[in-house]
């Protein structure tokens, strides 16, 4: 086996063992610890996606070398390692960028707290992007949860207390119903593990016994990760968490956590149940339904909201309808569509977060809108990366977002029974991004009497917005590549 | 229909126990009577999955004199997976705990919806 093939596991490792070593540190020391983590995981994930690459299939690395069914397994592939290498880019940028308030906002005594959930965040979204077993994907889906509580209320505020308590007990609402599929499975079919589970599971569906069952696990199962990842109509955790917390916690809970769970979702259809299994069962028309439902009722409320920062948030509602319409139209098309949607939210809206932050600190700290006029021209930089990432929320050409919608429709149009309610709320959803985004963009340059001089802000967050603003810009000019990359990795993701 | 229930006792009873836990986890204001349902949830569960792994007549996989055959045996993996659940119950239930104290210091109330409104308050 050769060396690259044990980089998953030691990047989760690392990630540990960095997680128990900072409470013994300071925060500055801690800061430098995460920050060089962070690099390192983002290379070793960029090895793991370039030797799959080029060997165009996945691996299997056995935990104690253990055969299957016994030991546990670590399975790197093509779309684990794009995944990987993004979302490390993304937590190192977010952190990057939030950086300031870090400072400001957390009690010095307890930054290296702080950075320990960092740590954990990241062991836990590797662990659940690479893992081939499903009670080890129970436990990081807590480890996940947890860490994203200790992100949100590390700023000590009577919101965030409230925020981290609502998120807590929607979190366990889910966690409790995937805890119960996971028995439910287990009993039916006697494995943990992801491809001997598929093979019992077709017997089953063959043999024709135990249907009923079946279909309620997997019905459990989605039911439970869709509450954690935030879908309509389960959302009400949601402008609370990104709205009052840190800025680097909003960029990584919208940009990364959501995503963490519905990365393992599609890898269960793909990887336990096989997708014309979630067809035949018709959990696919239900995510449909509701994904649609969280489109158009995610961008209502946005439109409503006089914060700058809780708008952002109820547009990752309707950002994640997006996410499971894909799924729900359930076919491979509907899923690439998905995940390159995955891909633009988390490099788009950690880019809305952070330079929303930076246009609020020019207009003394205010979030409202009023206070918000003519910000754009005080902090150019953030007012340039706010509006690249609510023209690609928009979904305009040379962005991200524009190839997005474009791979959705393509996709619903494929399917005759499903085409005319997608294509018609993709439609009506755009008109509504449009509306509050724009607003926004037209706020933040409406000139005020008394000029400011521009001001830089500091030079983390102006790094940040060049990354994300360059990696979104480049996702939406060349689409092509990423998008046979996503493909491939979806080819032998089952 | 009776029947079956009768013989999936451990079931039923977890499937009914699981629903108190979810509903009271649900739509309870109390933070306290939160938490509790959701420690009711979790118990369920571990019924379920205690229950799945006993076998009528069998014993504990601890080898006491000599390696017996495995028909002598339970199924061992479900235990192992109640003892990982409890830790991680345990662990969200401490911090839920740890979050009530702290709501509690602040705003002298354990019910979820008068803290929110005295938080928006104290923004408004």
């Amino acid at each position: 086996m050769e060396l690259v093939c044990n980089l998953p596991a030691i990047s989760i490792f690392l990630c540990m063992l960095c997680a128990i070593f900072t409470p013994a540190v300071s925060g500055r020391t801690a800061k430098k610890m995460t920050v060089l983590l962070l690099c390192a995981v983002s290379i070793m994930s960029f090895l793991v996606l370039r030797y799959t690459l080029r060997t165009g299939g996945s691996f299997v690395f056995l935990m104690g070398r253990f055969p299957a069914p016994w030991g546990n397994e670590i399975r790197g592939g093509i779309l684990e390692g794009l995944l990987a290498t993004l979302f490390a880019i993304i937590m190192l940028s977010s952190i990057l960028g939030g950086m300031k308030h870090i400072d400001i906002e957390i009690d010095p005594h307890k930054l290296n707290l702080y950075f320990i959930m960092v740590d954990l965040m990241m062991a836990s979204l590797l662990a659940l992007i690479y893992t081939n077993d499903l009670f080890t994907a129970y436990v990081f889906v807590e480890i996940n949860t947890i860490a994203a509580a200790g992100l949100i209320m590390i700023r000590q505020i009577g919101r965030t207390y409230v925020a981290s308590m609502r998120y807590l007990m929607m979190s366990q609402l889910g966690s409790g119903l995937f805890l119960m599929s996971l028995a439910m499975l287990y009993s039916l079919t006697g494995q943990l593990l992801m491809q001997p589970a598929r093979q019992a599971v077709a017997g089953l569906f063959a043999s024709g016994s135990y249907s009923e069952p079946l279909i309620i696990t997997i019905a459990l199962m989605t039911v439970g990760l869709a509450i954690k990842s935030g879908l309509y109509p389960f959302h009400s955790w949601m402008p609370g968490t990104y709205g009052y917390s840190t800025a680097a916690s909003s960029s990584i809970l919208s940009g990364l956590v959501s995503k963490g769970y519905i990365v393992l979702l599609i890898k269960i259809y793909y990887r336990v149940f096989g997708l014309s299994v979630i067809m035949e069962g018709k959990i696919s028309n239900i995510l449909f339904v509701f994904g649609l439902a969280g489109m158009v009722m995610g961008s209502i409320s946005a439109i409503r909201e006089t914060d700058i920062r809780r708008m952002t948030a109820y547009s990752s509602v309707a950002q994640i309808g997006y996410v499971y319409m894909g799924l729900g139209l359930g076919t491979e098309y509907g899923v690439i569509a998905s995940v390159f949607h995955i891909l633009t939210h988390a490099v788009s809206k950690p880019l809305l977060f952070l330079s929303a932050t930076g246009l609020s600190d020019v207009s003394g700290g205010s979030k409202r809108f009023y206070n918000l006029r003519g910000a754009a021209y005080r902090n150019p930089i953030a007012g340039a990366g706010f509006t690249i990432g609510a023209l690609s929320m928009v979904g305009l050409p040379l962005f991200a977002g524009f190839i997005s919608k474009l791979l959705f429709a393509e996709a619903a149009v494929r399917d005759p029974d499903k085409m005319l309610p997608a294509l018609v709320v993709l439609a009506i959803s755009t008109i509504l991004n449009a509306v509050y985004f724009l607003h926004t963009v037209i706020t933040i340059y409406t000139p005020v009497g008394n000029a400011h001089l521009p001001r830089q802000g500091n030079a983390g967050l102006r790094l940040a917005i060049y990354v994300f603003s360059a990696v979104n810009i480049a996702l939406g000019l060349f689409s092509q590549p990423v998008v046979d990359i996503i493909k491939a990795g979806l080819d032998i993701f089952g | 229909m009776l029947h079956h229930l009768l013989v999936n006792k451990y079931a039923s009873c977890a499937m009914i126990l699981f629903g108190i836990g979810f509903t009271m986890l649900l739509l309870h204001q109390n933070l306290i009577r939160k938490i509790i349902g959701l420690n009711i949830m979790d118990t369920a569960v571990y019924l379920f999955l205690a229950a799945q792994g006993y076998i009528t007549g069998r014993t504990a996989p601890i080898v006491v004199d000599g390696v017996q055959e495995v028909a002598a045996y339970i199924n061992p993996i479900p235990s192992g997976l109640v003892l990982t659940g409890i830790v991680v119950s345990v662990s969200s239930s401490a911090l839920l705990l740890g979050l009530t104290i702290c709501l509690h210091r602040r705003y002298h109330t354990l019910d979820l919806d008068k803290i929110t409104m005295a938080v928006t308050k104290e923004w408004m």
